[in-house]
């Protein structure tokens, strides 16, 4: 009985995430008329029009590529700094290790809105602005502390002595590192990277801000195109159902790490 | 576990520092330049001292925008919590349908925040939208771009759409990680349902609960972009958030110092709360240790 109770919940609560997914879905498929004329439940003229529009306009699909771009260097990026950080922290305490670590949280809760502005001017004056690498460091602000944050809890929990014997047995430093640490924490390697991934892929703020042409990302070229051209609804819901997907693709890849990453990590 | 003494750490973490100090301590930096200074552009700047403080502590507009954004945290973690938590222990626990769950609870964190906007724009419409079309059938005089209930409303749905289910996994993590002799105990003690959630599965997701509560709180204070996308900070001004009047300061108006100055302010607040968090965070890890 009380498994059937509970399926009737988990069943109501999916509902209630895709219904709106569903409707975007289904408006890529409708024609602008038929979107503002009438109202059907289902696409009744089906077309791919919309998603023709987007993969063979370059201004449309080079949003997807750009945002591709920075969002994996900024992953890259983010963990190769914060795996030695991390492993820092959890092994040693050394001179003003808890405020740093605080004052790296900190940057985690910095409200975007407060750095927009700044960060405009100083990639500006360094040359940086519309360029990839601007959104990846910038983005760095808040994926770093949180890559340390999350790595940092995994490390815990391997065991000290395994650093010992490896030192023992005449293992460098950064070969321990490389060939017998990081295979040890892959899963919170995995959980971080999703972690990184996900939120540099979704803010628009700041990678609005530090771009206008070259690198501009998918999500800003959908607000100013929706500003430009009036409404044009059906392109709009596509654009916005391909920057679901390779969301939807990386979580099917990650899905058995992400409770298990969970547990074992902090966040 | 007893960590070494050991200042040579400070060698592994400078890559750290060094990226992050470009990108927080500098434009920092900025801000705190503008918010004592005056300036017409060119690179002048006229001493200031505290003005802007002083403007920006007065302003109602101030208050107006951070009594709303109190508002809003207060009521999205008063949904979102408990229903995480509701949601977590509702789900299977392992197999197919765990998979499922898992993938479909996380598909809503990995849409970008402005197609989330989107989504819910093209949602609520009552000329288009799902939503909105049949809350007008039922009779409801629903429409967020009028009606700063609506408006609110809308803002908070979509709020929980978007973010419940980081709350639910998380909770689900922590209760991946109580053994079952636990529950087995419980069984023979007899242990009501209530007893079993309040002394073994609550404790034990403390952890991950305050976490969860951290991130929705910094999350939602800065909330810009799904409000924005959606309502535009309207009707008037109903769902103007702290961001979002920033915003609107800043690059909008161009008024850098009182937005410098109210940026430093809203750094402080939150740093101030995240601060209490972290302490009590820390605390809890160390009883856990003993």
């Amino acid at each position: 009985m009380r498994l059937r109770g509970s399926a009737f919940v988990m069943t109501l609560y999916l509902l209630f995430l895709l219904v709106p997914i569903y409707w975007l879905v289904n408006m890529s498929f409708k024609t602008n008329t038929e979107i503002t004329s009438t109202f059907t439940l289902f696409p009744a003229n089906f077309t791919i029009q919309n998603y023709v529009t987007i993969l063979t306009d370059p201004s449309w699909y080079m949003g997807y590529v750009n945002s591709i771009i920075y969002v994996t260097m900024n992953v890259v990026i983010s963990l190769t700094v914060a795996l030695p950080a991390a492993y820092a922290f959890s092994r040693y305490s050394f001179m003003g290790d808890k405020h740093l670590f605080f004052w790296l949280l900190t940057n985690r809760m910095a409200p975007p809105a407060v750095f927009a502005l700044p960060f405009f001017q100083l990639y500006s004056s360094v040359g940086l602005f519309d360029t990839h690498i601007a959104v990846a460091l910038a983005h760095c602000l808040f994926n770093v502390p949180l890559a340390v944050w999350i790595l940092e809890g995994f490390m815990r929990g391997v065991p000290k002595e395994i650093d010992e014997t490896a030192y023992i047995d005449g293992y460098s430093f950064p070969k321990f590192f490389v060939k017998i640490f990081m295979p040890l924490i892959a899963s919170g390697i995995g959980v971080a990277a999703f972690f990184c991934f996900m939120f540099s892929w979704v803010e628009l703020l700041l990678s609005r801000t530090l771009t206008s042409v070259n690198a501009k990302p998918i999500a800003a070229t959908m607000t100013r195109t929706v500003s430009a051209s009036g409404m044009d609804w059906g392109v709009l819901a596509a654009a916005g159902v391909l920057t679901i997907i390779p969301g939807a693709l990386v979580i099917y890849f990650v899905r058995n790490y992400i409770a298990k990453g969970f547990a074992l990590g902090r966040v | 576990m007893d960590k070494t003494q050991n200042n040579k750490a400070w060698f592994l973490v400078l890559p750290v520092l060094v990226v992050v100090a470009f990108s927080a301590i500098l434009p920092l930096m900025t801000v705190v330049n503008y918010a004592v200074n005056d300036t017409f552009g060119n690179n002048e700047f006229f001493w200031q001292g505290l003005v802007w403080f002083e403007e920006m502590v007065t302003s109602s507009r101030l208050h107006e925008a951070l009594g709303r954004q109190i508002l809003f945290s207060a009521i999205i973690l008063a949904i979102e919590v408990p229903l995480g938590i509701y949601i977590a222990l509702n789900m299977p626990k392992k197999g197919f349908w765990a998979s499922v769950c898992l993938v479909l609870m996380a598909l809503p964190l990995l849409i970008p925040f402005n197609v989330v906007g989107t989504i819910w724009q093209i949602f609520g419409r009552v000329d288009i939208g799902l939503l909105g079309h049949y809350l007008a059938e039922l009779g409801f005089d629903y429409n967020y771009v009028s009606d700063p209930i609506d408006a609110w409303i809308t803002v908070i749905v979509m709020d929980v759409w978007h973010w419940t289910s980081l709350v639910a996994l998380l909770c689900y993590a922590g209760l991946q990680s109580i053994p079952n002799a636990y529950y087995q105990a419980a069984r023979v003690d007899q242990a009501s349902r209530w007893a079993v959630f309040r002394y073994i599965e609550l404790p034990k997701m403390a952890g991950v609960l305050l976490i969860a509560v951290l991130l929705r709180f910094m999350d939602s204070f800065m909330i810009y972009t799904e409000p924005f996308v959606v309502t535009g900070g309207g009707p008037g001004n109903s769902t103007t958030f702290l961001s979002i009047d920033l915003v609107k300061m800043a690059i909008g108006q161009f008024d850098l110092g009182p937005a410098a100055a109210f940026s430093i302010m809203y750094f402080l607040v939150i740093l101030l709360v995240s601060w209490v968090f972290y302490t009590v965070m820390t605390n809890l890890d160390k009883e856990e240790g003993k």
